[in-house]
């Protein structure tokens, strides 16, 4: 027998550390733009300096002549051949689609939009020949609050729509029959808080900026990009620009984080296939920082409305959501469908008996927006969660047990919700109590009211956000019914080689989550083989030919699973040929530790390696039986799957200086069955990180201009190390009953729950000088104005992120705390 | 063009530059460098930090011509001859410090760079010491945790 038949202990729920690191940590890695090929050229982009203005004429004539300039193309040369860059997501049936250029021809419509393309020698000399292009604009008015753009008489963003309204998507819970007539909650309340959230914009700001290197051959190209969909793009490539998609052959290399915003195809990877197609030469384009954080997709960017009801004992009976949702100046891939993913999510762990969710997307000149990390969910978590703790101040109610009251229990699971999923398993009350116990919660409590009573300058305040989200996009049939462009299933195939190694290949493209590590651990399990002789493949539609790609907390509930079934294929396959050489029958045969034995006969064994041996040599096979024991498995998930948790958030704020510092921050997240603990801790941590980001540090703002002053990290403020405390993350286990392995997503829950936990911990520490809400991101300037103007304003009231306009709250009383 | 002399990863290098040429671009376009990398363009985050002459420097704030003469450490030129780990590099690893590992490079030289100057720094000296290096994935915790681990082990 081989070594591999060896080995002793599981893999699943082991802290492997990772696969990935070697080449990470050396410096060996390949980056997009780390690459090169023979012949390159490199591009450099020029860009619209104005948010909305039609382009009257453009001269590249000097730069053509300068040094190294190979060729300039404006949005003229490709007019006719550059299609639009692709939405996949029409909402509705009659939802606005007006087009998206990737070179703009007439019309720019946000600062950052490509208006030409200089193609040169080295990346120096196409940066410096930019300046030689003369282009003139006519300025139109910018475009930039979503309350008056939906105004009868506002300006049109795009002169070929009639408002600036794309879509509205509704559902109501009486209507689709999950639920009660909202109208009646609404008329029988007998509490009913409402509150208007600004879900302000934030930029996903992965670490590597996009890169795009294309070769073109005959009638196609190789484009290596630095995406989270090679698979997509491929077809997409295609489909847009009519290319052979046989002949397109896309690689993601080593990509540099994503977090939803290496999602969408861009215009910038269509401006480079087209470019290196005329020319007939290899190009690479990468981006600036800047470039990135004003061109790349924005996320986020919503205005909420949200009504919720009450009986006086707290019993939860309706929740009315209207959303206004940025889709800034063009639809992306995914980017309408993003706040409708939301529409799930609003009624959250809750027995909402009425339910309504009215979504407008709606057109400004800015920044696209897409996909950012939770992507619909964390803004309805933030709702539900900011609105059930308004509830509970109404009510006089403490907000976790307003929680408890409403929550659905362990044992009503599986539990389908007023907005028409079915929850398959949970258990809230287990991670909240383990939550509040490592917190401290009563310690806390008391130390609060202490600090109150004294009058302490450092108040405390504690928040909760008790959040449940759907991941593991998608069942197909569910996308279908919401009109996406595609399905949600995964691919895998599993190739036994004649050493007893195994190639493992995935659908889903990676980008720093750890596939390589996670998946060998589920093979070397599932195959009795040891984690070290499984190689993970993806990435590359040559190698990888099929699959959906990363995003959605889709990798390991989706493509794990797609695993999972393609190693039991390669089990049944190898059970033929061990048959034929135990000279037993297949029905006799138990299969574990990687070795095929006869029932009750210990002594003679055939390890899954010496089948893949067998079918090598292909000497000696049963009759009609084919010499290959490699499978492949295409899985579509039945369901979403629903992780949940507690996290609990201290924080203490000066209110002198209005600084809040986080003092303890506890989550106790419920993933389902762990497959590598440290993983899962990393992913918890990071997304952690971007929550908290957004409830204290981050947000994109527009001048009145409509140009970005938030275009570099000096003044987009990501969180460095100094800026965050250490988080203490446990788990509960309660295994998704939907899926062969119960895993859960994890990608995700950090950032979905974090933010309404700091929030709602603020504007606990504030509520005895009368605030009631902060805008996000409570910067100490912001709080310190909360404190300082009482209970008067409303902090949604006025914000410079919508062009200086003020935008109304619902009670008109115009205070002005940005 | 400017002639510079300089000492890369134990290699000698003796080239043309353009006066305006930052070190990194030095690094990336000339040397074929590119484990260093290039994650922003206001010198914020840090990912191109190498050492030179024994301090570690964002390498797009310093021209190639100022290196001149000087002795450059990459995040490639760690890693000994067969393959062992620096201690900052292993302790990464062991502690899951990073995840894309875009901004590992910068990270790790200058989780080095602190290590040097504080050999023992507490856990908010750490995050002090290293807020020049922005992170998007882990959070940070791990790397910290790696920075803990790496100072014990050379402690």
């Amino acid at each position: 027998m081989t070594a591999v038949d060896e080995r002793p202990e599981a893999e699943i729920g082991k802290a492997r550390r990772r696969k990935e690191d070697a080449h990470l940590i050396t410096g060996r890695t390949r980056w997009t733009d780390n690459l090169s090929v023979p012949g390159m050229l490199h591009l450099a982009m020029l860009r619209s300096p104005m948010a909305h203005a039609t382009i009257t004429s453009i001269d590249p004539t000097d730069a053509r002549s300068r040094p190294g300039v190979v060729a300039v193309f404006t949005g003229a040369d490709f007019k006719d051949v550059q299609g639009n860059v692709p939405c996949a997501w029409p909402v509705t049936p009659d939802m606005v689609n007006p087009g998206a250029p990737s070179l703009a021809v007439d019309q720019v419509n946000f600062a950052g939009e490509c208006v030409a393309v200089v193609v040169a020698r080295s990346k120096a000399e196409a940066q410096d020949a930019l300046e030689g292009i003369d282009i003139e604009y006519e300025p139109l008015p910018p475009v930039l609050d979503m309350d008056q753009a939906v105004k009868d008489g506002a300006t049109l963003v795009h002169p070929n729509t009639e408002s600036n309204r794309s879509y509205t998507w509704v559902f109501e819970s009486g209507a689709a029959g999950t639920g009660a007539p909202i109208d009646d909650a609404l008329r029988d309340a007998e509490v009913t808080v409402s509150r208007r959230f600004v879900q302000q914009r934030l930029i996903p700001a992965f670490m590597e900026p996009r890169a795009v290197m294309v070769e073109p051959s005959g009638e196609g190209v190789t484009v290596w990009s630095a995406t989270q969909i090679p698979h997509i793009l491929r077809v997409m490539l295609a489909l847009t620009l009519g290319l052979p998609e046989h002949k397109v052959r896309v690689i993601a290399p080593d990509v540099g984080g994503g977090f939803g915003g290496k999602i969408p195809v861009t215009p910038e990877e269509i401006i480079s296939v087209l470019v290196a197609r005329r020319l007939n030469k290899p190009v690479k384009y990468t981006e600036s920082r800047s470039e990135s954080l004003m061109a790349a997709h924005h996320g986020r960017d919503q205005l909420q409305d949200i009504t919720i009801t009450a009986t006086r004992d707290g019993t939860v009976t309706g929740l009315d959501v209207h959303l206004l949702a940025d889709m800034g100046a063009y639809l992306r891939l995914v980017g309408p469908g993003v706040p409708i993913l939301g529409a799930f999510m609003y009624n959250a762990i809750y027995k909402i008996p009425a339910y309504r969710f009215v979504c407008e997307g709606i057109f400004t000149t800015k920044t696209p927006t897409d996909a950012y990390r939770g992507a619909g969910r964390p803004e309805a978590t933030f709702a539900i969660e900011r609105i059930m703790d308004e509830l509970a101040v109404e009510l006089g109610m403490d907000p976790m047990e307003l929680r408890r009251k409403n929550w659905i229990k362990h044992e009503e699971f599986p539990f389908t919700t007023v907005a028409g999923l079915t929850y398959d398993s949970g258990n809230y009350e287990a991670a909240t109590d383990k939550a509040l116990e490592l917190i401290g919660w009563n310690d806390l409590r008391a130390e609060q009211q202490e600090r109150r009573d004294s009058n302490d300058p450092v108040q405390l305040g504690l928040g909760i956000s008790t959040f449940t989200e759907m991941c593991g996009l998608a069942p197909s049939r569910v996308l279908g019914s919401l009109s996406y462009g595609a399905g949600g299933w995964e691919h895998a195939a599993i190739r036994m080689l004649p050493t007893g190694k195994v190639e493992v290949v995935t659908g889903a493209s990676p980008h720093g989550q750890g596939h390589e590590t996670a998946f060998a651990q589920i093979v070397a399990d599932k195959l009795g083989v040891a984690f070290e002789d499984v190689e993970l493949i993806h990435g590359d539609t040559a190698s990888s030919h099929k699959g959906l790609d990363t995003y959605g907390s889709r990798s390991l509930a989706v493509g794990g699973i797609a695993i999972v079934n393609a190693a039991d294929k390669v089990i049944e396959k190898a059970r033929k040929i061990a048959a034929h050489l135990l000279e037993a029958n297949e029905a006799d045969l138990e299969f574990s530790g990687g070795k095929f034995r006869v029932a009750g006969s210990p002594g003679s064994e055939v390890g899954i390696a010496d089948a893949a041996l067998a079918v090598f040599a292909a000497h000696n096979l049963p009759d009609g039986v084919e010499p290959s024991i490699d499978a492949e498995a295409t899985y579509d998930p039945e369901n979403f799957s629903f992780p949940h948790g507690t996290h609990l958030c201290a924080v203490e704020i000066d209110t002198e200086t209005g600084m809040t510092k986080i003092r303890k921050y506890v989550c106790v997240d419920d993933v389902g069955t762990p497959i590598n603990p440290l993983i899962i801790e990393g992913q918890v941590h990071g997304g952690l990180a971007q929550g908290i980001a957004q409830a204290l540090f981050e947000e994109a703002v527009y001048d009145d201009a409509g140009n970005l002053t938030t275009g570099t990290f000096v003044d987009y403020t990501l969180p460095s190390a100094a800026d965050l405390p250490s988080f203490t993350t446990e788990r509960t286990e309660t295994p998704s009953t939907t899926n062969p392995l119960g895993v859960k997503g994890v990608g995700e829950a950090g950032t979905i729950a974090s933010t309404p936990a700091v929030v709602n911990a603020i504007v606990d520490a504030l509520r005895p000088f009368g605030v009631n809400d902060i805008r996000m991101p409570a910067t100490p300037e912001r709080v310190w104005r909360a404190i300082h103007g009482g209970g008067k304003h409303r902090a949604a009231g006025g914000t410079t992120a919508y062009g200086g306009a003020s935008t109304s709250t619902s009670d008109g009383d115009g205070g002005d705390l940005q | 063009m400017t002639k510079i002399n300089v000492k890369v990863d134990g290699v000698s290098y003796a080239d043309e530059v353009e006066p305006r040429t930052l070190l990194v671009h030095y690094l990336r376009e000339q040397l074929g460098k590119v484990g260093t990398v290039v994650g922003c363009d206001t010198s914020n985050c840090g990912a191109c930090t190498v050492d030179l002459d024994g301090r570690s420097v964002k390498s797009c704030t310093v021209l190639a011509v100022q290196a001149d003469g000087g002795e450059v450490t990459t995040i490639e030129g760690l890693a000994g001859p067969d393959g062992e780990l620096d201690p900052v590099q292993q302790a990464f690893h062991e502690n899951h410090a990073l995840q894309c590992g875009f901004c590992t490079p910068g990270m790790i030289m200058a989780v080095r760079d602190l290590l040097r100057e504080n050999p023992n720094p507490s856990e908010d000296e750490i995050r002090e010491g290293i807020e020049g290096n922005l992170c998007r994935c882990t959070g940070y915790q791990n790397i910290v945790r790696a920075a803990q681990a790496a100072a014990g082990v050379k402690s």
